[in-house]
């Protein structure tokens, strides 16, 4: 049992990393939670699947999502934060009036009848170890979680737009300064973070699959893991994501009366000692 | 100032105005959309009558939250002035608007599950004609002891009202009648991830699960991939295996045994005719809530023919709505008790693929179930309502 909880903490904590990564990202530069990270993760899933009734292969698919996920943030990001001039109380509460907004109109379009994700062909079946089992698509997704941290990383640490968007979310005012176009970077971040998310609501949906309320139940968690691990480091993140895969899969059997506390607690006292988070930076 | 409402007379040829209390938006809309089907296809049939008379139906959205529920109620009764009322569609909205219903005295046809509604707490303006939380558990549990032959399980639930009355009614059956509960799971009802539990689930002959929305969803398709099913088999509530939830599911759900008021594959002439129409007309399998629509109107039909039609005399009606014995309707045959809770037929089905399409065999009738099962209708009452620790779990293990 040990043994099928450790890799499962992992594999949620990879599906955790690509769901809160791109609301990190939006964190640390614009300063606003995206309230509505959860709707494009929902949205996201069901694009996907839309994709795939048509006939899509899954990967395509996913990368279809992504893309067209992107073009929705650019469009949220153009046409209805921008005009709020960064007003950051208004710009969040735009985000969460949104959430709703997306959470109805999925209600229409795809009714409330939870929506099974097919697994993708060749992960179907259950990777075995001594008598253990383990699904194999699950750990498939620890890998693309792995290798969009990488990506990540790379585009962060080692690219000129990686440099122009740490110089957004460490002084955003100086880097106007220097000639960074920081709104764009804005548009461009937002996207990215959207990508991700819908990109994250497919990838979940094999083993959650895609049903109304999935929108509230997952941006607790993007939020957790954010302020855990600190709001404006993708490494932050990173870490963050994994302890809460573990918390999650550890507490729920140690603890089962006070699964949700175990979540949250150390949300807590991470804010109380350590506002900026483990990895975060005061700035 | 609300007690005393009575609606004004009604001219003859007058429509009967019936308020609907429903849910059109949230994660819970599912349910009212499959229940407005329902009502439709009621209303179809029927030519928009009911016991000779027109029909109005004045719905209200009470976004699911109790305090909606609460201000709705009101709307429809001193406002919209309706005859009568048929939802709300979960048991906290009912329970929130309970006695304001017993003071407007207005009849109310309701399916919320929870006991106490018509136990410790009945109401006298009430009706249930679904079955209350544990009463198709009831059935279950006897149905994995006796005819499974299943002597140690582990039980699965939400932790919530509704999770913890089905589980106690499974339990109390079950080992009455000889099994033994050794394990109980409580996951949070928003549960991302259901492998934690699942990899407490080892050493029982089958799990008794009583999950409801989404979550039957998630926990069976995580129990099959991790490799559980294979050795240990699963049994649910009425939530689990749905007919109208047959569409999310796949293999993992074949095999299933689910306890239900309601099964789509029923042979009576009304739900043959039933499922027909709301499969030419939305192209759906009908489940408990839209049959639950359908069963309603059948029951408002019933008591206008009492009553002559008349809909003025509150008590009257009452007692139309609870001298119901109906034989020929989707759910099989029922009547209700004196407490106003259904007594019908619980379904034993069990999910099976069939060209290519997952569908339920009904395997077991347990006919005319009271929602006592067979215990005496007193000393059930004497004890503590079903919870999360009563019955007591005897024989818990670690």
């Amino acid at each position: 049992m040990w043994f099928i909880l450790t890799i499962n903490s992992v594999t949620l904590g990879g599906l955790l990393f690509l769901l809160s990564a791109g609301f990190s990202l939006i964190f640390g530069l614009m300063r606003i939670p995206n309230l509505t990270h959860g709707s494009f993760f929902m949205l996201g899933g069901y694009l996907g699947v839309t994709l795939i009734r048509f006939g899509l292969n899954f990967w395509i698919a996913a990368i279809l999502t992504a893309l067209i996920m992107a073009a929705i943030g650019v469009t949220v990001e153009r046409l209805l934060l921008r005009p709020l001039g960064g007003n950051a109380m208004q710009q969040v509460l735009l985000t969460l009036g949104l959430s709703f907004i997306i959470a109805d109109l999925s209600l229409m379009i795809w009714t409330g009848d939870p929506v099974r994700v097919p697994t993708p062909p060749g992960l179907e079946g259950t990777a075995s170890l001594f008598a253990l089992q383990f699904p194999l698509y699950r750990l498939a997704v620890v890998g693309i979680a792995v290798i969009i941290a990488v990506g990540l990383w790379l585009m962060i640490e080692r690219t000129r737009l990686g440099a122009m968007i740490r110089a957004g979310v460490d002084d955003a005012p100086m880097a106007r300064v220097v000639g960074i176009r920081v709104s764009a970077l804005f548009s461009v971040v937002f996207a990215l973070g959207a990508a991700l998310a819908g990109f994250a609501g497919l990838m979940a949906g094999p083993y959650l699959s895609i049903y109304p309320g999935l929108d509230s139940e997952m941006l607790p968690l993007a939020l957790i893991v954010v302020i855990l691990g600190g709001t404006n480091s993708l490494l932050g993140a990173l870490v963050g994501s994994f302890i809460i895969g573990f918390l999650f899969n550890f507490g729920q059997v140690l603890f089962p009366n006070l699964a949700y506390v175990i979540l949250f607690l150390p949300m807590l006292v991470i804010l109380m000692f350590r506002p900026q988070g483990l990895f975060g930076r005061l700035t | 100032m609300a007690a005393g409402v009575r609606s004004p007379a009604i001219a003859q040829g007058a429509p009967v105005r019936v308020g609907q209390l429903t849910i059109k938006s949230g994660p819970l809309a599912q349910g009212g959309l499959l229940i407005e089907q329902g009502l439709a296809t009621f209303l179809k049939d029927s030519g928009s009558t009911i016991g000779g008379r027109k029909v109005e139906i004045v719905v209200a959205d009470t976004g699911g939250s109790p305090a909606g529920a609460r201000s709705k109620v009101q709307e429809l009764v001193e406002r919209e002035k309706v005859d009568l009322i048929i939802g709300p569609i979960t048991a906290t909205e009912m329970l929130a608007i309970s006695d304001y219903i017993r003071r407007a005295q207005i009849p109310i046809i309701n399916l919320g599950g929870a006991e106490d509604l018509t136990q410790r707490h009945a109401n006298p303006w009430m009706i249930r004609n679904v079955c209350s939380s544990g009463q198709a558990s009831h059935a279950m549990g006897d149905f994995a002891r006796k005819e499974l032959g299943h002597n140690r399980v582990a039980t699965i639930s939400d932790d919530f009202a509704f999770g913890h009355e089905q589980v106690a009614g499974f339990q109390r059956v079950f080992e009455d009648e000889g099994g033994k509960v050794v394990r109980k799971l409580w996951p949070p009802l928003i549960t991302p991830d259901y492998t934690p539990y699942i990899a407490q689930i080892q050493n029982v002959d089958a799990t008794f699960m009583g999950f409801t929305g989404s979550n039957p969803v998630k926990f069976m398709r995580a129990y099959a991939e991790l490799g559980v099913k294979k050795t240990i088999p699963l049994v649910g509530g009425w939530t689990t295996g749905d007919d109208a939830l047959l569409k999310s599911l796949g293999d993992e759900a074949v095999g299933l045994h689910s306890a239900s008021i309601y099964a789509a594959t029923l042979q009576t002439d009304s739900n043959k005719r039933f499922v027909a129409a709301m499969l030419k007309d939305y192209d759906n399998v009908p489940g408990e809530y839209a049959a639950w629509a359908y069963v309603t109107g059948l029951c408002l039909d019933a008591a206008l023919r009492t009553t002559g039609g008349d809909v003025s005399d509150k008590k009257k009606l009452m007692e139309a709505l609870r001298g119901i014995a109906l034989r020929d309707t989707p759910c099989g045959t029922f009547h209700f008790d004196k407490y106003g809770n259904i007594v019908g037929d619980i379904f034993i089905k069990r999910i099976d693929r069939k060209d290519g399409k997952l569908s339920n065999t009904i395997v077991k009738t347990y006919p005319e179930v009271s929602q006592f099962w067979t215990y005496p209708e007193e000393a059930f009452l004497a004890q503590p309502v079903y919870s999360r620790d009563f019955p007591p779990a005897k024989n818990l293990e670690n």
